[in-house]
C-alpha cells in the first residue's frame, strides 16, 4: 500500500488517515459499491481507480441499544465512541494497534477500535465498558479487579477488563499460561500484570462459582 | 539529605528548598516521634481502592476525556531536524483554513532538537488541526548535529550550546584518599558499565486543556503536580499565581515525565486567549518519544579495591551520561552511600546532545548508578571468590556515606537480605558464577536499594467535619497511580473510626492546601502524615464536643463507627451527625489544619530494599528469562499493603523491562528516531513477567514523621537490573555491562568467555 502513488484528490488525504479509512486496502475494492452510497470522488491508484466516499450512514447496536449515525470512511471505530457517543472508557494510546488501550466487544470478540473503520460496525453488536456492567452490578471481571488491585493509573484497565471479559467468556478454567497469553495483546505500562493475571483468575472463580 | 538533593534535582518550587541555608522546610518545627506500632485497624491492612468503580467502569474522567462547551483541538508543528536554522515560517495556508481559530509560531531562528515545536494550531476538530499543520510552510538550512553520546564527546563534535562544550562537569564528591586506599587492596579492578535512554512512555500521552474566564486561567493538565505548575505556567503567562487554577483528578501515568510545566500546556493556554474557546491539546505518541523527557543514557567507569577478607579500600567512578539536550543523571548516591569504605571519589559529567531534554525518570541516578555499582560489587565478591550477599553483609553501615555520616534514622536491610535470600533460596545459587553445564544455564543475583522518600515538610492537609458529621478531606497532591486518594482516606479514617469509604477525599486541585510534587517516592510520608495530624486534631474536637453533651471526661471516650461514645457506660453515646445539632453552637463546618513537621536533624532519612531475582540464560540464542523476582523492601510503616504490593510488582515489571528491552534507537546520519511508538520501542508484556513476590520489612522509622513512613515509589525500581545482570553473571560466568541485555550482547559476552 505504501508504494501506491495517489493522485492529488481534491480533498487531501494523509496516509495515515487513507489507510485508516481504507482498512488497509481491500475493503475498499470489496465492499465500497455495496455500502458506500454517498457522494464520492475518484483515488487513482496503481490496482486502479478506488471511490472514496465522504459521508456513510451506518447502524449498530451500541451497549445494547440501536443507534444510527453518518461517519466518514477514515473515522474509527475509537473516535466515534469517544467523540460522537462520549464512551470515553475505551483510551488512545498508541493510536496504532499496539496496545489494546481502545479494546471494545464485536459481536463477544475483543477489537482494537482504534484500527476498526467506524463504517464496517455496520450491523454489528458493540459493547463498551460502559456497557459491561450490569446497572449496579459490576461484571465479575470488573469486581475481581477492584479487589485485587489489577490497576495502578487505571488508563488501560478497560481495555484489560474487556478482553479478560471475552476471554473468559471462552475459557472459565484458565491456566496462568493460559491468561498471559490471552492479555498479551494489551499493554500496562504501570506494570501491574502480576495483579491483573491475579484478579483475571479471581473473576474465572466467580463465574465458575455464579 | 537526599530529599534535598532530590528536590534540588527536580528544580521545584523555591518554597522547599531555602537557597540561603541549604535546608528544606528550615522554618518548619520538627515532627514529634513517630507513634509506636499500635493496632490500627485501617491503616497497614489491604484496604481497595475507594476509587476503583470509577476505573473499572470506565467513567474515571482522564484529560483526555474531558470536553468542555465549545472546546478546540490544538495541533503541534515539530521540527523534523536535529538541528536546523529556520529560514522562513509561512502560516497563511493554515490561517486561511475553514474552521481554525488560533495559528502561533512558537520558535524562530533556530531548532535544537527532531521534535521541537515550531507552530501551532488551534481548530474546531482534529482532522482540520492536522490538515492546517500540514499546510504551514517552514524552510529550514540544516545545520551540522550530534545525536549519539560516543560523537558528542569528540574533540570535533558540532557544539550543541554555543556557550558552553558539549562535555560538562557537573557534580563531584571526595572524601578519603582513593590513592591509599587502593595500594591497601589485594584485587584492584576496573570495569565501565552502560546503560540506554529509556522513554518513560505514560499510557497517557501529555495532555491539556485550557479555558479563559476573563483574566482567570483554569487548566485541566495530566500533570504529577498541581502547585508547581499553576506556579511556572502563571510566571510563563506572567499572570499572578492567584488567578491559575490546575486541576488534576485522574492520570494515565507520569514516572516523572509529567513533574515539570509542559510546552503543551503553555501553548494550549496561549491558544485559548486568541481563540476565546476552551483548547484541548493531546501529544501523540511519537510526540512522547520525541520532545517529554527521558531517562539519560550513562557510561559509568568504576575502579575497586578490596582486601581479601572483603574490605573495601576505595571507590571511584566517573559517570558520562547524557540528557540531550538537558544534563544527565548523577548516578553518585548509591555509589558513595550504600558500602563501607572510606576512601571514594565519584565525578557526573553531563554530554549534551541535539535530542530532547531529558526528565527525572522513576528514580533517576539511582536506577542506572545501582546496576553500575552492584554488578561491580558481584565482580569483586568474585575476585576474592566470596559469596556476594556475604560480601554485602561485610560492608554494610548504619551510618551514611559509607559509614563516614550521620547515622540513619532507621534501616532494615539486614532484615530484607534475611527475607530475601530465604524466599528465594539463595543457598541454590551456583557457588562460582557459570559453574553450571548444558545449554540453557540458571543463576541466581542480588542487588542493593537506597533511596531517600522522606517526604516534604510543610505538606498541608484540610479536614473538614460537616454539620451532618460527614468528613471530607482536601489535600493538592496528585494520586498517579499509586493510590493516594485510598491512603488519605484509611489514615483519616483510622484517627476517627469510620470506614475509609465514608472519607470524601479531594485532591488534584491546585486550590487545596500545598502538597509537593507526586515524584521522588514524596507523596506518601508528605501527605499521609498532614493528613493524621489534621485528623487526630479532628479527633480531639470530636470527643471535647462529646464530653460537654455527654457530660463525662474527653479522656475516657473513644470514637468508632462514627460515634463518640464511652466504652465503660455504653449509654453515654453519641453519633458525629449529632455533635454539632442544637442551638448552642451554629450549623457550620469545621476545618482542621493538618502539617507534615520538620526532619529532626542529625540523621539520614533512607529507605532501604534488596531484590533477589533467578534467571534461565539460553546461550545458544542469548535470551534471558526472569524466572522469579523477590522483592524485599523496607519503607517504614506501609499505609495499605494492597497498594505497596502494587508497587512493587510495578517497579520491578518495569525495571525488567529497562533490563531486557527498552532503548531509544536514534540514526545517527539523520538524527531522526527509529522506533518512536509501542511496537518498535519494546516494553514488558505479559508474556515477559515472572513470579514477583513483594516482601516488606514491617518496621516504624522512630523520627521520620508521625507516621514512621517512607515512599515506596522508586524503590522497587532501583535494584531490579543489578539483580538481573548479577543472576545473568551466576548463570553463565560472564557479566553483561550494558543495558538493555538483548540476545545479541548475551551472545557476544558468551562467545568472548568460550573462545577465552
Amino acid at each position: 500500500m505504501e508504494k501506491n502513488t495517489v493522485s492529488k484528490p481534491r480533498r487531501q488525504v494523509s496516509r495515515r488517515n487513507f489507510l485508516k479509512g481504507f482498512g488497509g486496502g481491500a475493503l475498499g475494492a470489496a465492499v465500497a459499491p455495496r455500502l458506500w452510497t454517498q457522494e464520492s470522488d475518484t483515488l487513482r491508484t496503481d490496482s486502479g481507480d478506488v471511490p472514496v466516499f465522504t459521508t456513510k450512514q451506518v447502524t449498530f447496536s451500541l451497549n445494547g441499544r440501536s443507534v444510527t449515525l453518518v461517519v466518514e470512511p477514515r473515522d474509527t471505530l475509537l473516535d466515534v465512541l469517544r467523540e460522537r457517543f462520549n464512551l470515553t472508557g475505551a483510551k488512545k494510546i498508541c493510536d496504532r494497534g499496539e496496545c489494546g488501550g481502545c479494546t471494545v466487544l464485536m459481536d463477544g470478540r475483543p477489537i482494537y477500535a482504534c484500527m476498526y473503520p467506524a463504517v464496517r460496525a455496520q450491523g454489528a453488536n458493540i459493547t463498551t465498558i460502559e456497557g459491561l456492567a450490569i446497572k449496579d452490578n459490576l461484571h465479575p471481571v470488573q469486581q475481581a479487579f477492584i479487589e485485587k488491585d489489577g490497576y495502578q493509573c487505571g488508563f488501560c484497565t478497560p481495555g484489560f477488563i474487556m478482553t479478560s471479559a471475552a476471554f473468559l467468556s471462552q475459557n472459565q478454567e484458565p491456566t496462568r499460561a493460559e491468561i498471559q497469553a490471552a492479555l498479551s495483546g494489551n499493554l500496562c505500562r504501570c506494570g501491574n500484570y502480576v495483579k491483573i493475571f491475579e484478579a483475571v483468575e479471581s473473576a474465572a472463580k466467580k463465574i465458575r462459582g455464579a | 539529605m537526599d530529599t534535598k538533593r532530590h528536590i534540588d534535582d527536580w528544580e521545584i518550587s523555591s518554597r522547599l528548598f531555602d537557597e540561603e541555608t541549604g535546608e528544606i522546610g528550615a522554618d518548619i518545627p520538627p515532627a514529634p516521634p513517630a507513634e509506636e506500632p499500635q493496632d490500627f485497624k485501617h491503616i497497614g491492612a489491604r484496604t481497595p481502592r475507594i476509587d476503583g468503580r470509577k476505573i473499572v467502569t470506565g467513567s474515571a474522567p482522564y484529560t483526555q476525556d474531558i470536553k468542555l462547551r465549545g472546546m478546540l483541538i490544538g495541533k503541534i508543528l515539530r521540527s523534523p531536524h536535529a538541528k536546523a536554522e529556520i529560514v522562513s515560517v509561512d502560516l497563511s495556508g493554515a490561517k486561511s483554513l475553514k474552521g481554525i481559530k488560533a495559528v502561533l509560531q512558537l520558535a524562530e531562528g533556530k531548532v535544537d532538537f527532531a521534535g521541537q515545536q515550531v507552530a501551532a494550531v488551534a481548530a474546531v476538530d482534529e482532522n482540520t488541526a492536522e490538515e492546517a499543520l500540514r499546510l504551514i510552510r517552514v524552510e529550514y538550512k540544516p545545520l551540522p548535529f550530534v545525536v549519539q553520546e560516543g560523537r558528542a564527546m569528540a574533540d570535533d563534535a558540532p557544539q550543541v550550546y554555543d556557550d558552553r562544550p558539549n562535555v560538562q562537569p557537573y557534580r563531584d564528591y571526595k572524601r578519603g584518599d582513593v590513592e591509599a586506599g587502593f595500594k591497601q587492596a589485594d584485587v584492584v579492578l576496573e570495569r565501565t558499565y552502560k546503560t540506554s535512554v529509556e522513554i518513560h512512555h505514560p499510557a497517557e500521552t501529555h495532555s491539556s486543556i485550557a479555558k479563559w474566564e476573563g483574566d482567570r486561567l483554569t487548566v485541566w493538565d495530566s500533570t504529577q503536580a498541581v502547585h508547581s505548575v499553576r506556579n511556572a505556567l502563571a510566571s510563563a503567562l506572567q499572570m499572578p499565581f492567584s488567578r491559575v487554577k490546575v486541576i488534576k483528578q485522574y492520570m494515565g501515568g507520569g514516572f516523572g515525565s509529567k513533574l515539570a510545566l509542559s510546552n503543551q500546556t503553555v501553548v494550549a493556554a496561549k491558544l485559548a486567549r486568541i481563540s476565546g474557546h476552551p483548547v484541548k491539546i493531546i501529544l501523540s505518541r511519537k510526540d512522547n518519544s520525541l520532545c517529554v523527557g527521558n531517562r539519560p543514557s550513562t557510561v559509568q567507569k568504576m575502579k575497586g579495591g578490596v582486601k581479601k577478607d572483603g574490605t573495601i579500600t576505595a571507590l571511584t567512578l566517573v559517570n558520562h551520561t547524557s540528557g540531550g539536550l538537558r544534563r544527565g543523571d548523577s548516578c553518585s548516591i548509591p555509589f558513595m552511600e550504600v558500602y563501607r569504605c572510606e576512601n571514594c571519589t565519584v565525578d557526573d559529567i553531563t554530554v549534551y546532545m541535539n535530542t530532547g531534554a531529558s526528565r527525572p525518570t522513576r528514580a533517576p541516578g539511582h536506577t542506572q548508578g545501582t546496576f553500575g555499582y552492584d554488578g561491580f560489587m558481584d565482580e569483586l565478591a568474585a575476585a576474592i571468590d566470596m559469596d556476594p550477599l556475604e560480601f554485602r553483609r561485610k560492608n554494610y553501615t548504619e551510618n551514611n556515606l559509607g559509614g563516614t555520616g550521620i547515622p540513619y534514622s532507621s534501616k532494615g536491610l539486614n532484615q530484607c537480605y534475611d527475607l530475601g535470600a530465604e524466599a528465594i533460596g539463595w543457598e541454590r545459587r551456583n557457588r562460582r558464577p557459570g559453574e553450571g553445564s548444558g545449554k540453557i544455564r540458571r543463576g541466581l543475583g542480588m542487588a542493593t536499594q537506597i533511596w531517600g522518600g522522606a517526604g516534604v515538610p510543610g505538606t498541608l492537609a484540610d479536614l473538614m467535619i460537616y454539620p451532618d458529621g460527614s468528613v471530607e478531606i482536601k489535600c493538592g497532591t496528585q494520586d498517579i497511580g499509586c493510590g493516594t486518594r485510598t491512603h488519605m482516606a484509611v489514615v483519616a479514617a483510622e484517627a476517627l473510626g469510620l470506614d475509609p469509604r465514608d472519607i470524601t477525599v479531594k485532591l488534584g486541585d491546585s486550590d487545596y492546601p500545598y502538597a509537593p510534587i507526586s515524584g521522588g517516592s514524596l507523596t506518601t510520608p508528605s501527605v499521609a502524615p498532614a493528613v493524621r495530624d489534621a485528623a487526630l486534631k479532628a479527633a480531639e474536637a470530636l470527643k471535647r464536643i462529646a464530653a460537654q453533651k455527654l457530660e463525662v471526661p474527653a479522656e475516657s471516650l473513644v470514637l468508632a463507627d462514627g460515634k463518640v461514645f464511652d466504652p465503660d457506660n455504653q449509654e453515654k453515646t453519641i453519633a458525629y451527625s449529632e455533635l454539632f445539632q442544637g442551638q448552642e453552637r451554629p450549623r457550620r463546618e469545621t476545618v482542621f489544619h493538618g502539617e507534615r513537621k520538620g526532619l529532626p536533624p542529625g540523621y539520614a532519612y533512607n529507605s532501604f530494599g534488596a531484590h533477589f531475582v533467578e534467571v534461565e540464560v539460553d546461550t545458544e540464542t542469548g535470551r534471558i528469562r526472569v524466572l522469579k523476582v523477590v522483592a524485599a523492601h523496607e519503607v517504614g510503616r506501609i499505609i495499605n499493603r494492597q497498594t505497596a504490593e502494587s508497587q512493587v510488582v510495578g517497579g520491578v515489571t518495569q525495571g525488567i523491562s529497562a533490563t531486557l528491552f527498552e532503548q531509544r534507537i536514534i540514526d545517527g546520519t539523520i538524527g531522526s528516531l527509529v522506533n518512536p511508538n509501542l511496537r518498535d520501542y519494546k516494553i514488558a508484556t505479559s508474556l515477559d513477567v515472572p513470579e514477583i513476590i513483594p516482601i516488606f520489612v514491617d518496621m516504624v522509622d522512630p523520627r521520620i514523621n508521625i507516621l514512621g513512613t517512607k515512599g515506596l515509589g522508586e524503590p522497587p525500581r532501583i535494584p531490579i537490573s543489578a539483580a538481573i545482570g548479577n543472576a545473568v553473571y551466576n548463570a553463565i560466568g560472564v557479566p553483561i555491562r550494558e543495558i538493555p541485555m538483548t540476545p545479541d550482547r548475551v551472545l557476544s559476552a558468551w562467545n568472548q568467555k568460550e573462545v577465552g
